[in-house]
């Protein structure tokens, strides 16, 4: 955790990206904002600098958020180099100004990674890891009555190892803070939560294949144990569930029923 | 029924008849049915992705309509149902401890203060069953005992245990299931999704609802979408008061423009005020943030009972100069009084200036018992995220100190009218979710909120939506095209609107959130906890003034594209007139229910309801602007439960 401040105000210099829209080769613009208090949260410094733009008669910045407590994922600022900011085990949301220095210079980016386009300044285009869960993130339950809920037990310490990696918000990240922009700890926190349930096991072969297949198509990189995504995850999402998907990816790329009932060839 | 219906509106709540324990059943076995191959004619909008929406997108997929789903995220996991925290209540009764259906439904129907319909408080506690069934089928990650049975805990205004829950994020769990069934119909093409769509208007042909007109948030693209039928589930509209436990971009947008457009607006008045919520620290505050009801379970609520004692640090208070007031007033139920209450209770004692931390405006909510008696790993493996949550928000830690809690709204009872199948006064329009007004009456129960939403989605909308299509196939199956002049007209509508707000947006003064902020400040503080007759008709007025700077003085950046400020100049408009009916609704409604506290309705301190005046649900019609809106009354008919005095004591 940062250097806490103990000071009830602060001034802070800020170097933000600028971009128009996807095609605008972008910059970084500077501000500085003085008495921001301590206790306000980082997003709430930003909304206080956009009212001061507003009212100089410029664009504000566009940034996303929108719960504001931790769990929507929608919130996405690579500050000062880290993603969601110095903070660990926290959204930018839950970050606030005494994590600061009085006269620090903070830097804000977006997200960067080939697989999530910039959209206009600090917003990035991340629907492509909805395109990820749509190749298999599921149980194929539908809706309509089913077995009781408890006629299946389930031990619980694999239920909390499942609520572990089911605890993932989508933020990306992983994605911003691994040098290959790999997907990894976010398909994978997908796949080892159906792997675990029993729930799960009926599609789990061709679920791995599929997840792993569409990461890769959507241009995110390879995972080299570089560890950054479980540094920078705001919900401390395990790598330990990479060597999970890894497991069960080989497995069902190796298993003869699953690859005698494949149609086409959409594996990795 | 014809005792549910009033005859002077013509405001008919189409329960079926029949005994209450079988209406839902009788009722599903003679609807209209659709066959499978016309099933795939029929073509439903979807707003919103929330429990509610996700969960009808993805089951009217199934049936095999085509469904086109609409949010003004990236992805619809991002709906606001995802930072629901405590739990979900069902009828399960896993824990032998007495409950049943029957108790879940009388629960629901006392704690609403008997302001709900008893038909459809009976089929949510029936189908909360079904609820938790689904969601483990969909891999929802319950929190579970030694055994492998589920866990249960207790929230307020129930005796039992009937709560589930994954850890402090049982609303994340549940929306990733839903959303995760909707990816799965996206996959397979019964689904497109609408992403970064913000609803601003609803298209009626021959009096039914066939379509929206939306903005692309990206782009600022107006975009006209046409179908058979549209369903709005967007949620509440806690955003009037500015601050609140909902989401930045929530907003009352959709079901607002619905309601300029035919479709009653029931209820606005019934708003939840959150006891446990982190106390207001500034001005620079954007949103409140709740800590869960399940802390009650454990945590004990209490002030210094001498006002001199109230900046002193708590450990150096002895046992005997704290006032436990909840357990002290409520024995019977204690600290898991019904929200209304505790919030009440706790208003009051800080009225009474014995109010804690610097300002003067929170509560003690302690701990240290329970980590005497359990330990601080036991309590660590309940609340342990809560905790953090609190830690890095309040920078005090509660594991030593108690936590500082104060009111803060959170949820809206009302929204807009539906009947029993969920469809609006206008035809071909339905409402799921907290954006319609049904089910919890005047106050809403913990963990009852996401068993709503997936009640209407999973299991009333693929139903009842049905039966719609079957009765009107005639009619619906003959295809409304988006050149059609209704859409033309709405569109246009639309485009003048935003034209019109970035014309005097050049030249305005005020940002949309100072006024946005003032708004909230005049709803907090007359249409807030406590609520009278002179409040209510200076807030009218103090909003009439706010919607004239809306109107001439807003300042707004003119960039068309993705525009922070647009956006939310668009959706104050929607609150400035919601807050003006929330207070004539208050003002009309001479009485104390549930939330809606009347200060000149009350009796040795506590709510005084009145039945015989008040006993229907206001269904507000919107006659234009600046006119006076009209409401129409549903009368409330108990046939199964007598209305008493909700005593908690």
């Amino acid at each position: 955790m940062a250097t806490k401040t103990t000071a009830k105000t602060i001034n802070i210099r800020l170097k933000i990206w600028r971009q128009e829209n996807a095609q605008d080769q972008g910059r970084f613009e500077n501000f500085s904002l003085n008495n921001v208090l301590t206790d306000m949260s980082f997003l709430e410094m930003m909304d206080t600098l956009n009212e001061k733009i507003l009212k100089e008669g410029k664009r504000p910045i566009e940034f996303e958020s929108d719960c504001r407590e931790g769990i929507c994922g929608t919130c996405s600022l690579m500050v000062s180099g880290q993603a969601h900011g110095p903070v660990r085990g926290a959204t930018t949301c839950q970050l606030y100004m005494r994590s600061f220095q009085n006269d620090e210079l903070i830097t804000i980016e977006p997200w960067r990674a080939k697989a999530f386009p910039i959209v206009r300044d600090l917003v990035t285009d991340r629907r492509a890891f909805d395109r990820i869960m749509m190749a298999g993130g599921y149980t194929g339950a539908k809706t309509g009555p089913h077995a009781d809920a408890n006629a299946i037990l389930i031990p619980k310490d694999l239920a909390e190892r499942a609520m572990d990696a089911a605890a993932c918000i989508g933020c990306g990240a992983c994605v911003a803070a691994c040098p290959n922009a790999s997907a990894s700890l976010f398909t994978s926190a997908k796949i080892t939560q159906l792997a675990l349930l029993p729930q799960g096991h009926p599609e789990r072969k061709q679920r791995a294949i599929r997840m792993v297949g569409q990461m890769d198509h959507e241009g995110f990189g390879s995972c080299s144990n570089l560890q950054e995504c479980e540094a920078a995850c705001p919900k401390r999402i395990s790598i330990q569930n990479i060597a999970i998907m890894k497991q069960e990816y080989f497995k069902a790329a190796l298993a003869a029923d699953y690859r005698e009932g494949m149609s086409d060839g959409d594996g990795a | 029924m014809s005792a549910n219906s009033d005859k002077t509106s013509g405001l008919n709540s189409n329960v079926p008849e029949g005994p209450l324990t079988e209406k839902w059943d009788e009722y599903k076995a003679h609807m209209k049915l659709v066959n499978p191959a016309n099933k795939r004619k029929y073509n439903v909008i979807v707003v919103g992705t929330g429990l509610a929406g996700a969960s009808a997108a993805a089951s009217l997929a199934e049936l095999g309509y085509n469904v086109k789903s609409f949010c003004t995220h990236d992805s619809a996991r991002r709906a606001h149902s995802i930072a629901a925290q405590g739990g979900i209540n069902a009828g399960k009764a896993y824990q032998n401890d007495g409950d049943s259906i029957w108790r879940l439904f009388y629960d629901t129907i006392k704690g609403g203060d008997y302001r709900a319909r008893e038909a459809n408080v009976y089929r949510l506690a029936q189908n909360s069953v079904n609820i938790i069934d689904q969601c483990v089928a969909n891999g929802v990650p319950f929190a579970r005992e030694y055994s492998g049975e589920l866990a249960n805990r207790s929230f307020g205004g129930a005796q039992v245990s009937r709560t589930f829950y994954a850890r402090g994020q049982t609303g994340q769990q549940l929306l990733l299931g839903a959303y995760s069934q909707l990816m799965k119909e996206v996959d397979k093409g019964k689904v497109t999704l609408f992403p970064y769509r913000e609803l601003l208007d609803v298209v009626m042909v021959d009096s039914k609802a066939r379509g929206i007109i939306t903005r692309h948030l990206h782009t600022g693209e107006i975009e006209r979408h046409a179908a058979d039928l549209v369903i709005l589930c967007t949620g509440g509209y806690s955003r009037v008061y500015y601050l609140s436990t909902s989401a930045m971009n929530s907003n009352t947008t959709a079901i607002w423009r619905a309601h300029k457009k035919g479709a009653l607006f029931g209820n606005p008045c019934y708003v939840q005020i959150h006891p446990t919520c982190i106390p207001v620290s500034g001005d620079h505050q954007a949103k409140l943030t709740l800590m869960s009801e399940s802390l009650r379970n454990d945590g004990r609520v209490w002030v210094p009972k001498k006002k001199e004692d109230c900046k002193k640090d708590p450990k150096t208070i002895a046992e005997e100069d704290r006032d436990y007031f909840l357990e002290r007033k409520y024995p019977s139920f204690g600290n898991l009084v019904p929200r209304d209450v505790a919030s009440r209770n706790g208003k009051e004692v800080c009225d009474e200036g014995r109010g804690v931390g610097e300002t003067g405006l929170s509560v003690y909510l302690d701990f240290a018992t329970a980590i005497k008696r359990d330990g601080e790993s036991v309590v660590r493996e309940k609340y342990g995220n809560l905790f953090d949550m609190y830690h890095e928000i309040t920078n005090e830690n509660p594991y030593h100190t108690p936590m500082r809690i104060y009111p803060a709204v959170h949820y809206t009872m009302g929204g807009l009218w539906v009947d029993y199948n969920l469809m609006t006064s206008i035809q071909g329009l339905f409402c799921a979710g907290e954006a319609n007004f049904s089910d919890h009456g005047a106050n809403r129960l913990g963990a009852s909120a996401l068993m709503q939403g997936l009640s209407d989605g999973y299991f009333v909308l693929p139903y009842t939506v049905t039966n719609y299509l079957g009765t009107h196939s005639q009619e619906l199956l003959k295809k409304v095209e988006t050149s059609h002049p209704e859409f033309e007209k709405a569109e246009n509508d639309v485009r003048t609107e935003i034209k019109r707000l970035i014309t005097v947006g050049k030249t305005g003064k005020r940002t949309p959130s100072e006024i946005h902020r003032d708004l909230g400040n005049v709803m907090w503080e007359y249409v807030g906890m406590a609520r009278s007759e002179q409040g209510l008709k200076t807030a009218i007025e103090k909003i009439k003034l706010l919607q004239m700077d809306f109107d001439e003085n807003m300042l707004v950046n003119d960039d068309q594209n993705l525009s922070c400020t647009l956006e939310t100049a668009g959706r104050l408009g929607d609150f400035l007139g919601l807050g003006a009916l929330m207070a004539r609704d208050a003002l009309a409604r001479a009485e104390s229910c549930g939330g809606h506290f009347r200060v000149e309705s009350q009796q040795d301190g506590e709510a005084k309801r009145d039945d015989e005046h008040f006993s229907y649900a206001a269904a507000w019609e919107y006659k234009g602007k600046g006119a006076e809106p009209v409401v129409h009354k549903e009368q409330l008919v108990f046939e199964n439960v007598q209305p008493s005095v909700r005593s908690y004591k």
